[in-house]
């Protein structure tokens, strides 16, 4: 029931804004209905929570501790992007940049994007979630390039292209997998079920599925972000507005990864050998260093806040790659912390590029004289993205770096470096837009900030104390996982 | 239809496939592009009839219903249609070095091979060397989104790589389940659909589908 209410709302938000979305209170309306989707994936949780693990309608759906904590992520930054929206696109509105139509498709496919997210967090078929991710790219490609302009059309172009290559590997992947199960389950419907699959793991064709993960991880890491298919991500996340880098960067990375780590538990099963572990901390490795090295290079502040995002998708993914409990236990919290603070910047750079009319980093300056609000918003955000104590992006942080002392030496100099050159980086250039002398003019609305502190207050909170039944719930996501 | 003949047709209908696949990687006229991906849509539609009428897997005559209605009619007819609105039906694309273009697809046909030779020996299905087949002309799909140019051709070497997909999935498995197959076609539909607002667009913008004046995101 909550399942249905969870994927229903968002539909029908979207089929309602397809109609209504140009009108005055369409962004109220979108506000609205993400509330609606959050309410009830709070209920989805609690009900999970309480009674454990549930498949629904002939077990095509499947909800367990793993994924029902980013059915309630989804749902929670979905909302405040959305509460963080209606103003933004009202300035963007009167700065001349959109008109009704396209803002009507603008909330039309927010609310579909919501929709398609939480269908691949939620299926328990590993067909749909595959067709859900790819729902997602098409969701979001015509959002890409919503301004119209040659830099953005050039992006979305090559996000598409891209991101529907990288998943047409990933669908190999599947038939791969598909092949070795229906020896073992039999030819079906049910021999793509992942609850089916776990149960057989262990007989599954350990070659076939070696194979097929190399695909599954190409093709999904292609969303992720992961170094070296990573070129889509900093031109996506530049050019299209900013409520969709946040979404973008603080969601569909998320979910892109459960669909990969869903499949490393899997393939781990059948191999019984560290084979994806290893291949998930190489990638992760290589995409930690090179976003620190790119960081540096960048102008635009969005893109740095991109690159930000591939080194964070990196750490997640060495830290689910090493696995055992602590380092899946912090790649849980890194993908809470990181989502939240990632989309809470995200906010902040939206509204200060409204109030400078350029993102280019060296023309933004002294935030803090002309918006303190703002102004400690990108400066509270970005400490805290750069995992300084006591936010909660320096715990998972802490936590991945000792796992990997512990059990992998040689990674933890790479990881060291990557993060001292990417604290740099970011300080360094953040440090100017926030202070120095500026003279900028007021917003015609005025800019959303509730969200920004909400989200960098959750992470500081996450930072100091775990209250203990996120605590229980990580826990038992993290054993999933192991 | 015996096994032994309905796998030699299948095999045929794959070969046929791979050599459609080698003529999209050297086909310079976009309208004949759009004529040789329909012939794939059709080889396609075949091997999937003779795969369910020769293994009484019900569900593959809806697959290949599908296939034929969306892949041999309906994409063809909406590009053929794009095409004459962009007025670029008569375009032809100056492709540097077919040869080379060729041997590195030879040398990919032939890795797919290598590659798929372990699995196929498990394959229990009545064909075998289809699913070496079907990674070859996968790679060779990719190669040819690599190489061209132009915003058409890429999307018709990405729809002929879902082709050699659905072909894998037929062959090697009997199908995916059927609301797999359905949803996967329901995106396919709608990137098209996309493709062809995103074509319009572009055009409008840079006053050309050629891709290379879309090269100004960069790293300095």
């Amino acid at each position: 029931m909550e399942i249905a209410l969870v994927l229903g709302f968002p539909l029908l938000g979207g089929l309602l804004l397809a109609l209504f979305g140009h009108k005055r209170w369409a962004p109220e309306l979108n506000a609205l209905m993400s509330l609606t989707t959050l309410v009830a994936a709070a209920a989805l949780t609690r009900r999970v929570i309480t009674g454990g693990p549930m498949t629904a309608l002939d077990e095509q759906f499947f909800v367990d501790p793993f994924n029902v904590f980013l059915v309630a992520l989804t749902a929670f930054v979905g909302f405040t992007t959305a509460l963080f929206s209606r103003p933004y696109m009202r300035i963007e509105e009167h700065h001349g940049r959109l008109n009704a139509a396209r803002l009507r498709l603008y909330h039309s496919m927010y609310q579909l994007f919501s929709f398609t997210m939480q269908l691949c967090l939620l299926s328990n078929n590993i067909g749909i979630l595959w067709v859900s991710l790819e729902g997602a790219t098409l969701a979001t490609v015509l959002l890409v390039s919503l301004y119209r302009t040659p830099a953005s059309l050039e992006a979305a172009w090559k996000y598409f292209i891209l991101c529907s290559v990288g998943i047409a590997q990933a669908l190999f992947g599947i038939i791969l997998l598909y092949f070795a199960a229906e020896k073992v389950i039999g030819p079906g419907g049910t021999s793509l079920l992942w609850t089916h699959l776990y149960a057989v793991r262990d007989q599954l064709e350990p070659t076939v599925l070696s194979l097929a993960f190399v695909f599954l991880l190409v093709g999904f890491g292609t969303k992720v972000g992961l170094v070296p298919l990573h070129n889509w991500l900093p031109d996506a996340h530049a050019e299209g507005p900013t409520p969709v880098s946040a979404v973008l960067s603080g969601l569909l990375l998320n979910v892109a990864l459960y669909a990969v780590v869903r499949s490393k538990v899997l393939v781990d099963g059948a191999l019984g050998r560290n084979f994806s572990g290893g291949l998930m901390m190489g990638f992760g490795l290589l995409s930690v260093v090179v976003a620190a090295f790119f960081l540096s290079r960048q102008k635009d502040i969005k893109r740095m806040f991109a690159y930000s995002s591939i080194e964070h998708m990196g750490i997640v993914t060495f830290a689910f790659g090493m696995g055992g409990p602590v380092a899946a236990f912090a790649g849980l919290l890194h993908m809470t912390v990181h989502s939240l603070t990632k989309s809470a910047i995200f906010f902040t750079v939206g509204h200060a590029t409204q109030k400078t009319g350029t993102q280019n980093m060296a023309d933004i300056r002294g935030l803090i004289e002309q918006s303190p609000a703002i102004g400690w918003g990108l400066a509270l955000g970005s400490l805290a993205i750069l995992g300084m104590p006591p936010f909660g992006v320096f715990t998972s942080e802490f936590l991945v770096l000792t796992t990997a002392m512990h059990e992998h030496p040689w990674a933890t100099p790479f990881l060291l470096v990557a993060l001292g050159v990417a604290f740099a980086a970011i300080l360094g250039k953040v440090q100017p837009m926030v202070f120095g002398e500026t003279n900028l003019r007021r917003l015609p609305h005025a800019p959303a900030l509730v969200p920004v502190f909400v989200h960098l207050a959750i992470v500081l909170m996450l930072g100091v104390y775990i209250p203990p039944y996120l605590v229980e719930w990580y826990r038992q996501a993290a054993a999933f996982i192991g | 239809m015996d096994q032994s003949l309905s796998s030699q047709f299948v095999n045929l209908l794959a070969a046929l496939l791979l050599l459609l696949a080698f003529a999209m990687l050297a086909q310079r006229r976009v309208l004949t592009l759009i004529k040789l991906f329909a012939w794939q849509g059709a080889a396609l539609t075949a091997s999937t009839l003779i795969m369910a009428y020769a293994t009484g897997q019900g569900h593959l005559y809806y697959s290949a219903t599908l296939t034929l209605l969306l892949k041999v009619i309906l994409i063809p007819w909406i590009l053929h249609r794009l095409i004459d609105q962009l007025q670029i039906r008569w375009d032809i694309e100056t492709l540097i070095n077919i040869p080379v273009t060729m041997l590195v697809g030879i040398g990919l046909a032939i890795f797919a091979f290598a590659l798929a030779t372990p699995i196929s020996e498990m394959a229990g299905s009545l064909t075998r060397a289809t699913l070496g087949i079907a990674m070859a002309s996968v790679l060779l799909s990719f190669l040819m989104m690599i190489v061209r140019r132009k915003a058409v051709p890429q999307v018709i070497g990405f729809l002929a790589m879902e082709n050699s997909l659905f072909f894998a999935a037929t062959s090697a498995t009997y199908g995916m389940p059927l609301v797999v197959e359905l949803g996967v076609a329901l995106d396919v539909l709608v990137g098209t659909f996309i493709f062809g607002i995103f074509f319009f667009h572009i055009r409008d913008e840079f006053e050309s589908l050629d891709i290379r004046h879309m090269e100004k995101l960069k790293e300095d």
